[in-house]
């Protein structure tokens, strides 16, 4: 069982969107190596023949009909909002790639 | 005292008039004034809207209407669960503050069958541990012995339960958070058949597992609870489309004559509290005497099934708990001129998440990145099926499987705070029933003989059997306390002057 | 000093991939019952599940299924006995959940085709696009952004999220790799893009609205050099919001792309935004490390089985094909290629039939649409069928042109007044008191006052300089503000003067 370094943790936490401290970043790899050691052993029973299961019941094609049902309103819709412009959410300038 | 009666003597006691819902609900809410302070089972006492509900069913009460057999008895509500207007955090700082706009449907049904909503109760965060230490409010204390924990992560909801503060309650049971809280508190809970009461408006921890179910202090009480929120839900698309079985029923019969009851070898032993084990065996002493077959059963996968839950529910949380991100509701932090979205989501979810959240949505990260998808997330996957099919083979054999709730009694708070792993193993005998969907009691057996605290006996039955688990459980409960002479509860000394 | 086309393909081959994303015209949301009307107010069309609150559930819509099925069918494709939605993991604020609810391994249809026919120097050429998938997902919300110099991302202080978008069924049509297309790529592209639309507006599926976002293009290109099987690296070409977008985005990129290879400079695999106003393309990468989406099964929803016959009688009712369509509308109307490439070009087609089924004549229909009202609509840079004009008042215009009510020049001022904004037709002739004078003695009075004013050229007229009679025919139609039928102006004219 490979370890997990420190900057597995570090690239884990950007994918997780969680800023974290060296010391944070330290502990947790050392603490994740000893739970990863301890759950890789679901790896001696997983064989190619046995199908997984990612659903406890046999459901199968649950649907609704398109129908449209009343909204909430645009003021329960933020009520919540930590902030909020013109009728919508209101965020810090985003970084990423344009839609 | 009423708030000592169970919830079916109170229901009893509205209907012939001798006590009033408001002056129940006035009771309990007496009650969390008086102790709360000490157990801290609630994060938030709804007192105004308690009693307006209360008062909305002595109304219909008096005009002659229809009611529920529930109707205008107090309920204390797990803080997972969303209802409108009223304060969830789910035990995080994350959602501090978060009103919810809609109303989860365990919450219509209560509605609807006029059940009064006390508040809310503590929890670890996001429903992530057995201790309820993991909240970020502070940690609920055992109404047994204020010093030591009262399970989790629905240990807010159990405490209220031992402490008298509600006579019913509504948990959530991802690997155990209903039953193994029950078995510390010398409690009753069930996890009901996955997809057997709707997941809608709970909030998500693990979706393949999560499950919300009842918690009481005798077996027909939780039946009660369990047939009022149980039932098919449209907006549940994983929500079981089929008639409840007749639960009440079930725990008002209690005859294990006949029965097979398989004990399952793997859930004893090694790493099992002695005087856990020495309840859990004259239970089985009990249920023979009562004419049930005890068979021993072997279910070699279960050694598998810890590390398998520790896979699959971190890593359907990473996901369900991305939505946490500062930009539409709960907190923000960090929010000022020239600092991106990116940045804030980092920086409110760093302060927002307890350490232990954290740890799992590292883990549930990793388990599916690509890479390590397949030997980890997929393995586990696989060792679900064996297990399914450990159930299985299991029950072509006996009608419920047997073993102790939790390997050991209630420990003390912080003492196992810092070692993931021990904490980890409180879940043992309770994860294989979340992994194959099943449902599953716990019930108190009595109390240890080391400690003299609770210890629990946990019943299992086949999806969609949700009443063998009333049937066995009721037939052990009235054994029981025919041996003892009074219900368990009436151990619990100490708390409040006039308790 | 740009690379030309000519240079570039004389040297490298492209490799074409497209992905489209339909937005469906469902009623309600995938997930949820919101509405999906476009351009409503900001967030009146959102709910928890859309929001993404804590606790919502997915519940899918039976329609969009149904809809993706029919668009597989209707591509060839292999409809999959089993499939599954998938989480697909990342945060971006305009996505509720930070997971989108999409397809993964598991697509609903599989291993179709579309052919395509481009009109070249060399005649019409036909080529087969391969389709690898369609699967389903969900769209996201939108983001404006405030601040800074342009509304663009880059710059700008913050941002306003709208969520009325987010969850309104979106299906994603991929093709494998089209090689073979030569300097045809771009024109392929563009057939394809055209024919996809047209496949799923014969559906009945979705408004397929380039400009408005419904159907949208990503354009992979590639090149390698002539003669060589090693692909080359890609970019994926974003923001192509018309079939003259995606034509000048493979064009571009593969001029772009070839300057880079022949510089001996590394393509870089990145997605690419295409700027209309330039027909160029700008890096939209910001993060120099590579996401990674931690696909996994999505718990909250059960898989997709489709019922054999439910596919049958889809397929069964699927419509005409629109290449087929095409050939029969052309026999019927008996156009000429050429005309028929113009319509085509134009976007006309369907609104010409439309005006045809109402019973307008073809060759008038097409006349109106492709001439005065295709003018307007140059005019006012939109597409001629987003004008105000229904093929119901063109058809009204062409029954009064042919009973000699309206006059062509008549007839092209109620097509403006229409346009305009002053009614139907019937309403503009009434309103303006257009009509054509027909009444002999009427025409008679304005025929004298002309040869009255003007007794030379009625003189040249009745010597039989028959052409001279233009002068005259001028002035009765100015006296009769254009009103009368210049035909038979001329007819009484002649007579009036001895020819």
């Amino acid at each position: 069982m490979a370890g997990i370094s420190r900057d597995d943790v570090a690239n884990l936490a950007r994918l997780a969107r969680i800023d974290m401290t060296p010391a944070e970043l330290d502990h947790l790899a050392s603490e994740l190596g000893v739970i990863l050691n301890a759950v890789a052993r679901v790896q001696e029973v997983a064989g190619q023949n046995v199908p997984p299961t990612s659903h406890p019941l046999p459901l199968q094609n649950v649907y609704r009909k398109d129908e449209v049902v009343p909204s909430l309103t645009p003021e329960a819709a933020l009520s919540a909002a930590p902030a909020s412009e013109a009728q919508r959410f209101k965020v810090p300038k985003i970084l990423g790639e344009e839609a | 005292m009423i708030i000592k009666r169970n919830a079916a003597d109170m229901a009893a006691a509205l209907a012939n008039g001798e006590t009033t819902s408001v002056a129940l609900t006035q009771a309990h809410l007496d009650r969390i004034a008086e102790v709360d302070k000490d157990v801290h089972a609630f994060l938030y006492v709804d007192t105004e809207g308690a009693l307006a509900q209360a008062a909305l069913a002595d109304q219909k009460r008096a005009a002659g209407k229809k009611l529920s057999p529930l109707a205008g008895i107090p309920l204390a509500l797990k803080d997972v669960m969303v209802q409108k207007g009223i304060p969830t955090t789910c035990g995080s700082k994350m959602l501090e503050g978060w009103r919810p706009p809609y109303d989860s449907t365990v919450v219509s049904k209560l509605r609807a069958a006029d059940v009064v909503i006390l508040g809310k109760t503590n929890m670890d965060e996001f429903a992530m541990g057995s201790s309820t230490e993991n909240s970020a409010y502070g940690p609920t204390h055992n109404p047994w012995d204020l010093s030591r924990i009262p399970g989790g992560s629905g240990g807010g909801s159990s405490a209220s339960l031992a402490a008298f503060e509600a006579p019913l309650a509504i948990g959530t049971d991802t690997g155990g958070s209903i039953r193994q809280p029950a078995a510390v508190t010398g409690t009753v809970g069930v996890k009901p058949t996955y997809g057997g009461v709707s997941r809608y408006g709970l909030v998500a921890f693990s979706s393949s597992l999560d499950q919300a179910g009842p918690c009481g202090r005798t077996v027909l009480d939780t039946a009660l609870l369990h047939e009022t929120i149980a039932g098919h839900d449209p907006k549940d698309s994983t929500s079981i489309n089929a008639t409840v079985p007749a639960i009440v029923i079930a725990a008002k019969n209690g005859n294990v004559k006949g029965l097979k009851i398989g004990v399952i070898k793997e859930l004893q032993g090694e790493g099992y509290q002695a005087g856990v084990l020495n309840r859990f065996n004259e239970s089985l002493e009990l249920l023979a005497g009562l004419g049930a077959e005890i068979i021993e059963v072997s279910c070699s996968y279960f050694e598998y099934a810890l590390a398998a839950y520790y896979l699959i529910a971190p890593s359907e949380c990473s996901s369900n708990l991305a939505r946490f991100d500062a930009m539409r509701y709960g907190i923000r932090v960090g929010d000022k001129s020239g600092v991106s979205a990116e940045e804030v989501m980092n920086l409110t979810r760093e302060v927002g998440f307890g350490r232990e959240v954290k740890r799992r949505i590292i883990l549930g990260t990793y388990a599916l990145s690509s890479g390590y998808y397949d030997a980890y997330y997929g393995s586990a996957q696989k060792v679900r099926t064996l297990i399914k099919q450990d159930f299985d083979n299991a029950f072509t054999k006996t009608d419920v499987l047997v073993s102790p709730t939790a390997p050991t009694t209630a420990f003390k708070i912080g003492e196992k705070a810092d070692d993931p792993i021990a904490m980890y193993l409180n879940d043992i005998a309770t994860i294989p029933v979340n992994m194959a969907g099943i449902c599953g009691m716990s019930l108190p057996s009595g109390l240890a003989d080391e400690d003299n605290l609770p210890a629990g006996f946990q019943i299992m039955a086949p999806a969609m059997k949700d009443d063998r688990l009333y049937n066995v459980g009721a037939a052990l409960e009235s054994a029981l306390l025919s041996k003892w002479g009074a219900p368990i509860l009436s151990h619990v000394s100490g708390l409040g002057a006039r308790a | 000093m740009s690379l030309k086309y000519e240079d570039v393909i004389a040297k490298y081959e492209p490799v074409l991939g497209l992905e489209v994303h339909v937005e469906l015209g469902t009623a309600s949301k995938m997930f949820c019952g919101c509405n999906t009307i476009f351009g409503a107010e900001p967030n009146t069309q959102t709910c928890p599940v859309c929001l993404g609150l804590p606790g919502a559930l997915p519940v899918v819509n039976e329609k969009a299924i149904e809809y993706t099925i029919m668009i597989g069918l209707a591509l060839n494709c292999s409809i999959a006995p089993f499939s599954r939605f998938a989480r697909k993991n990342y945060f971006y604020p305009d996505m509720p959940k930070n997971f989108q609810t999409s397809q993964y391994d598991e697509p609903i249809c599989v291993n179709g085709f579309l052919d395509v026919e481009i009109d070249s120097n060399e005649g019409i050429k036909k080529f087969r696009v391969e389709v690898e998938r369609v699967h389903m997902e969900e769209d996201t919300g939108k983001s404006l952004h405030v601040g800074g110099a342009t509304g663009r991302i880059h710059g700008a202080d913050y941002s306003l999220l709208d969520y009325n978008r987010a969850g309104i069924p979106l299906v994603e049509i991929v093709t494998k790799i089209v090689p073979g297309t030569g300097k045809y790529a771009p024109e392929v592209a563009r057939a394809y893009v055209a024919e996809l639309r047209d496949i799923l507006r014969s559906l009945n599926v979705s408004d397929v609205k380039m400009e408005q976002g419904s159907l949208r293009c990503d354009a992979n290109v590639s090149l390698r050099l002539i003669g060589s099987d090693v692909l080359g690296t890609r970019s994926e070409t974003k923001n192509v919001n018309s079939l003259r977008s995606v034509e000048r985005a493979v064009r571009g990129e593969m001029i772009r792309h070839a300057e880079l290879l022949n510089k001996g400079e590394r393509v870089v695999q990145e997605t690419r935004h295409f700027q209309e106003d330039t027909g160029l393309t700008r890096s939209g990468r910001s993060k120099e490390q590579a996401e990674d989406y931690r696909y996994f099964p999505e718990p909250d929803l059960v898989p997709i089985v489709p019922d054999a016959t439910w596919i049958e009688t889809m397929r069964a009712a699927l419509p005409e094909k629109p290449s087929i369509h095409r050939k029969r509308l052309q026999e019927a109307w008996a156009v000429p290629d050429k005309e028929m490439a113009s319509m085509i070009n134009a976007d006309v087609l369907e609104i010409v039939e439309a005006t045809v089924i109402l019973g307008a004549d073809p060759t008038k229909a097409r006349g109106w649409w492709l001439g005065e009202i295709a003018r307007i609509a140059n005019e006012k840079e939109v597409a001629a069928t987003d004008l105000p004009i229904t093929p119901k008042d063109v058809a009204e215009i062409v029954a009064l042109v042919a009973t000699g009510d309206l006059t062509d020049k008549l007839a092209r001022q109620v097509i403006e007044a229409v346009i305009a904004g002053e009614g139907r037709p019937s309403e503009v002739i009434e309103k303006r008191g257009i009509k054509v004078v027909s009444d002999d003695g009427a025409l008679m009075a304005a025929i004298k006052k002309a040869i009255s004013t003007q007794p030379d050229v009625a003189e040249k007229v009745r010597g039989g300089n028959v052409p001279a009679a233009g002068a005259l025919i001028g002035a009765v139609m100015k006296e009769t503000k254009g009103q009368a039928d210049a035909a038979k102006v001329r007819e009484l004219l002649l007579k009036h003067l001895g020819q």
